[in-house]
């Protein structure tokens, strides 16, 4: 695998993997950006080192998927950016469809709050330590996640209420 | 009132729904259910170009209490649909409905779990129409179609 990383991303990758060794599974580049999938656990540690010292200050986007397979069905992306670099990196966690629970990066990034509530309303990934964990644009007593694959494109017939139409009467 | 030169000493006569139906056809007070571009289309109906005012529909009413006609414009989410039931429950009668456009009317282009597949499954809908936004032209008609229904309504006795 040959990576052409500019100078501030080869600088990344380089302490990434210096010092998150263990946790870093794989570092590749698609369409001109770059692309470090990590182990779950490590996430607010690489999180933070991110921020702290390699000045991505700023999340544009966290963004979800659904891979579709038995194992680690559920992937998070999220979309950094280096203003000081002039750098953007994409940081991948998996996690299973059994119980998709991370860390949640809000206390990092504030702006990661809407962004982890999306995601869960659409993937049902939970997210833990978050300030204000609820479902962002669904009922909060919609049961279940619409972009999981399985979802039926029309929804689910009576799983969301429409209001009554004879109010007159019992 | 210049009817006297005409007529002379003479008289009409007409039914007191005529008067009515009349009367209300030619005063039918949008309340503009903007929700989405065909509420853009919707301001041209009411602008100096296409002219509302023509048919006495100038005032558009954002309150529900002083409408009589709901111009749903745009695609109505199931969130949003209770506040458009809500709106509706507080018009008084005689009220109509318009369904503008095709997202309105049948869910349109979006057709996923989110949005209700047309706004009359939840409001008793006069008119429907087509279009994506519908032209000014379009909502003109639909007004019009509206005034003929309203003139062919038993308005002061029920017909029972």
């Amino acid at each position: 695998m040959s990576l052409e990383l500019s100078e501030p991303l080869q600088k990344v990758v380089d302490s990434l993997s210096e010092k998150f060794s263990e946790q870093l599974i794989e570092v590749y580049q698609s369409s001109g950006d770059t692309f470090i999938r990590i182990e779950n656990s490590a996430l607010i540690d690489i999180c933070t080192y991110l921020k702290e010292d390699l000045g991505y200050i700023y999340l544009s986007d966290i963004v979800g998927t659904d891979r579709y397979t038995s194992d680690d069905r559920f992937e998070v992306i999220y979309n950094l950016l280096s203003f000081k670099d002039q750098a953007r990196l994409f940081l991948k966690v998996w996690c299973d469809e059994e119980n998709p629970e991370l860390e949640s990066v809000a206390n990092i990034w504030p702006g990661a709050n809407w962004n982890e509530r999306e995601v869960y309303d659409m993937y049902g990934v939970r997210f833990k330590n978050h300030p204000d964990f609820r479902r962002i644009f669904m009922p909060e007593d919609f049961d279940y996640f619409p972009l999981r694959k399985e979802f039926p494109l029309l929804g689910i017939p009576g799983s969301i209420e429409l209001p009554n139409t004879t109010p007159d009467t019992d | 009132m210049g009817l006297e030169s005409a007529l002379g000493e003479g008289y009409l006569t007409t039914r007191v729904d005529s008067m009515v139906n009349w009367a209300r056809a030619n005063a039918a007070w949008p309340m503009p259910m903007g929700l989405a571009c065909c509420a853009i289309e919707m301001m041209a109906f009411a602008g100096p170009k296409y002219d509302a005012a023509r048919f006495g529909s100038e005032v558009m009413r954002f309150s529900p209490r002083q409408s009589d006609v709901m111009i749903v414009a745009g695609w109505c989410t199931y969130k949003m649909s209770h506040a458009i039931r809500r709106i509706w429950d507080q018009m008084p009668d005689p009220k109509w409905c318009i369904a503008m456009g095709a997202c309105a009317s049948t869910g349109g282009m979006h057709r996923c779990y989110g949005v209700v597949q047309g706004v009359d499954n939840f409001l008793p809908v006069d008119t429907y129409i087509s279009g994506c936004p519908p032209r000014p032209d379009a909502v003109l008609h639909a007004l019009m179609k509206i005034q003929d229904k309203i003139k062919t309504e038993h308005s002061v006795m029920l017909d029972t």
